[in-house]
């Protein structure tokens, strides 16, 4: 069993009263009916439904829509801490732009021999496509959404960066959608910053990064894998919420030297596309050619100006987990200054040391995939099985240098509904933010995700993770 | 303004198509399952005219041997195996809905949607087999919702077009079935000269039209071949008759016409295949072969069909 006492609760603490965030919302929380929150619960999941905001499962026999389970309970993050998060973030994008420049051009990183440079070269997520390319505006990852977790008051470390196509952002705006609806009283007595621009932020920001093609008003539109992807629901959502094409691989091709799109009347030229589909499934002709996502030269065209693509391809290395443990030099190295936000501490398995480390200390370490994602292929050493562990640690010999180890972090726990009142169950946090020439915007909110099951960290909704509303408080 | 995207006028079409289907088999069942009761003797040949009519004979028969109400209800509803089957059709409206969902508006989306998890919840209860008629209503009321949404909720432009299209379209190949399937019924032949006519199977034919109050209302107790035919074939007054649809599809057309600034083939088309169905009387009609009338027009209503996805560019 796991003592609650020993974690940081957003709510509580530890264990020693409300904190100030949660202040008025505790009050008004404690003179809530439980019948009423209870009928409420069930009133979001019928809205859910209705809606179809749902994801698709990957590996199961019939490709079932789900809902991920949304909790009532908002997740609240002071003004403070968020200008603290705001800084943070901000310092790491931009470290993260120049770190894509510079690999992509005159690896002076490299060069410098502050990352050792077959992680980069010899990377599967460095596309030699891209080198000496210059995405239009400047701008590698237009859109990011990094994964924080908490462990204490002050303390907040930076998971994953996110930098290839960051998905959530649609139950960001869905759950928020969902807690007006249900307790607009709430909204006017606790100030809660308002993220519902997010849609036309997001406009904006891919428009401030035309390709030297456009002709005066860009044409924007978002590629999707299709209706069987996992974040299909998303893709629709945010095509439409900015009132553009949601297109697909076999609506385009390449037309006078431009990519377009087969309308009802004809092909009608793309000037910004907000992608969808990874790297490798963007052009069968320049990368993985059985893929049948993609358009056959649209790699060409990009190259040649006809077309941007956010986020740029090749971004993927910088959010490649044997890079991650470099990502406080990385800073250093852009910014001139030391990182805001901490790094988790990281064992490369590739190095022979850290290998053995890792393997005699299984049972207390998070294992992952360099490449993985998703919370899948992943050792989560005090939750696993011996079995599992001994299955993983043939895996780690086989192939050390496809994994990385970390600390299993105590992350922060904020309260959720349950059938028998209230609970702590772990979280972590992404906020989404929109890069442009001009501005990195980190929008006030973000994606708590949150492990359903007792005393579980996974929050990935593809294990049963679900979310909450995450508040930003609009005064100190 | 850009146009829409091929593929979305194709979702659009489709999952209309989809739908109308979805209510017409669920029309078709209804139908047959009265005969059922009402008449145990040739229940038998009754379902067998109900498959055909939905074009499921063959593949009913590759996995059953007779044709029992309960192994009929079961294949038309249920069965995954049939492309046509309730459970395929609605799965179909939902899956192209969610293609285009960008194109349609929230209350559109919602009905179907609605329309397609009331009939799992019937489904999963078992209904079909415990409460049929009560699936079949809900079948019904689902489809009447999605149209009310369709009419109060859309814009009037290129999405409605495409969505009223696909609905025309496989309505005026419903119809055309309908009648194909019980054409002997209606023919002049010896043995009914004088007599009278089987009233059981017309009021079969108009209930799975959906015609039977409207043609009580308009001929009263007057019932002849003749005046069914022309009902369901030329009658522009019945929303489910061959020629309320070409009406239809040629006002659809036009619009096309007027937004996009261009004629189509498949305009020209629609155009001639009206002049065809309002030229041939009923009387002519049934002289000349009522069944070859039918197919006839069963082949250029999928010529049409074929031109629009093709003139819209629905693929590549």
């Amino acid at each position: 069993m796991v003592e609650p006492q020993k974690f940081f609760d957003e709510m509580h603490g530890f264990g020693d009263g409300v904190r100030a965030p949660y202040e008025v919302y505790s009050k008004l929380l404690a003179e809530m009916d439980e019948t009423r929150l209870k009928g409420k619960a069930a009133q979001a999941e019928a809205f859910f439904r209705r809606t179809g905001i749902t994801f698709n499962v990957y590996g199961e026999a019939e490709a079932e829509e789900r809902l991920i389970p949304f909790d009532l309970l908002p997740r609240i993050i002071s003004a403070r801490e968020w200008r603290t998060l705001t800084r943070g973030i901000e310092q790491r994008i931009k470290a993260l732009n120049a770190f894509l420049h510079d690999i992509y051009h005159r690896q002076e990183i490299l060069r410098a021999g502050r990352i050792p440079e077959h992680l980069v070269t010899q990377n599967a997520a460095f596309l030699p496509q891209m080198v000496g390319v210059n995405p239009p505006g400047g701008i590698y990852t237009h859109i990011v959404g990094t994964d924080l977790v908490r462990t204490g008051p002050d303390e907040f470390y930076v998971l994953e960066d996110n930098a290839r196509t960051p998905s959530g952002v649609s139950y960001m705006l869905e759950n928020r959608e969902t807690m007006l609806k249900m307790f607009p009283e709430l909204f006017s007595n606790v100030g809660v910053e308002s993220i519902s621009d997010y849609p036309s932020l997001l406009r904006r920001a891919l428009a401030a990064s035309p390709p030297l093609a456009c002709m005066g008003k860009p044409t924007i539109a978002v590629l999707t894998p299709g209706i069987h992807n996992s974040a299909y629901y998303e893709h629709a959502f945010l095509a439409d919420q900015m009132g553009v094409e949601l297109v697909e691989g076999r609506d385009l091709k390449v037309v006078d030297g431009r990519i377009a799109m087969r309308t009802t009347c004809g092909y009608h030229p793309i000037d910004i596309l907000y992608r969808r589909v990874d790297d490798e499934f963007l052009d069968p002709l320049n990368f993985n050619p059985d893929s049948l996502l993609g358009v056959p030269g649209i790699f060409d065209i990009y190259r040649a100006g006809g077309i941007t693509l956010a986020n740029a391809p090749g971004t993927g290395i910088s959010d490649d987990k044997a890079l991650y443990s470099y990502m406080p030099d990385i800073i250093e190295f852009y910014t001139g200054q030391k990182p805001l936000l901490k790094n988790v501490e990281t064992w490369r398995c590739s190095e022979p040391q850290s290998l053995s480390y890792v393997l005699d200390n299984l049972a207390d370490l998070v294992v992952k995939e360099v490449h993985g994602s998703g919370g899948y292929g992943m050792l989560v050493g005090p939750a696993a099985s011996r079995d599992e562990i001994e299955t993983f640690r043939t895996k780690l010999k086989t192939n050390p240098s496809n994994y990385i180890a970390q600390p299993t972090l105590s992350l922060s726990t904020v309260p959720i509904f349950t059938d028998s009142g209230l609970a702590p169950r772990h979280v972590d946090l992404r906020p989404f933010v929109l890069v442009s020439p001009q501005s990195i915007d980190v929008v006030p909110g973000g994606l708590t995700r949150v492990a359903m099951k007792e005393g579980s960290l996974v929050v990935n909704s593809s294990q049963g993770g679900g979310t909450k509303d995450t508040w930003v408080l609009s005064d100190d | 303004m850009t146009k829409m995207l091929g593929r979305t006028a194709s979702g659009l079409f489709w999952m209309m198509r989809y739908l109308e289907r979805f209510e017409n088999t669920a029309r078709l069942i209804d139908a047959g399952f009265r005969m059922s009761l009402t008449r145990a003797r040739t229940a038998r040949s009754e379902w067998e005219s109900v498959l055909t009519t939905a074009g499921m004979r063959e593949q009913y028969l590759e996995r059953h041997g007779a044709f029992s109400t309960r192994d009929v209800v079961e294949f038309m509803i249920a069965d995954r195996g049939n492309p046509g089957s309730l459970f395929n059709s609605i799965a179909s409206v939902r899956e192209n809905a969610r293609m285009t969902r960008t194109a349609l508006t929230r209350d559109l989306w919602e009905a179907i949607n609605e329309a397609s998890l009331q009939f799992k919840r019937d489904f999963e209860t078992g209904s079909h087999r415990s409460d049929l008629p009560e699936l079949l209503a809900h079948v019904r009321q689902q489809a009447a919702l999605v149209r009310g949404t369709v009419y109060g909720s859309m814009l009037r432009n290129e999405i409605f077009r495409f969505v009223k299209l696909g609905s025309l379209i496989e309505r005026a190949d419903n119809t055309a079935r309908i009648l194909d399937t019980k054409y002997y019924v209606l023919l002049p032949s010896s043995a009914s000269v004088g007599s009278s006519l089987d009233t059981v199977q017309w009021e079969m034919i108009l209930r799975s039209a959906s015609a039977e109050r409207s043609f009580h209302w308009l001929y009263g107790g007057e019932i002849d071949p003749a005046a069914i035919v022309d009902f369901l074939i030329h009658d522009v007054r019945l929303p489910r008759s061959i020629a309320y649809c070409y009406d239809e599809i040629i006002v659809m057309l036009t619009a096309l016409e007027t937004e996009y600034g261009q004629r189509t083939k498949a305009h020209d088309l629609a155009a001639s295949h009206e002049a065809h169905i309002t030229n041939s009387t009923s009387d002519a009609i049934i002289g000349s072969g009522l069944h070859e009338f039918l197919i006839d027009f069963i082949a250029r209503n999928a010529a049409l069909s074929a031109q629009i996805e093709a003139d819209y560019r629905f693929s590549q």
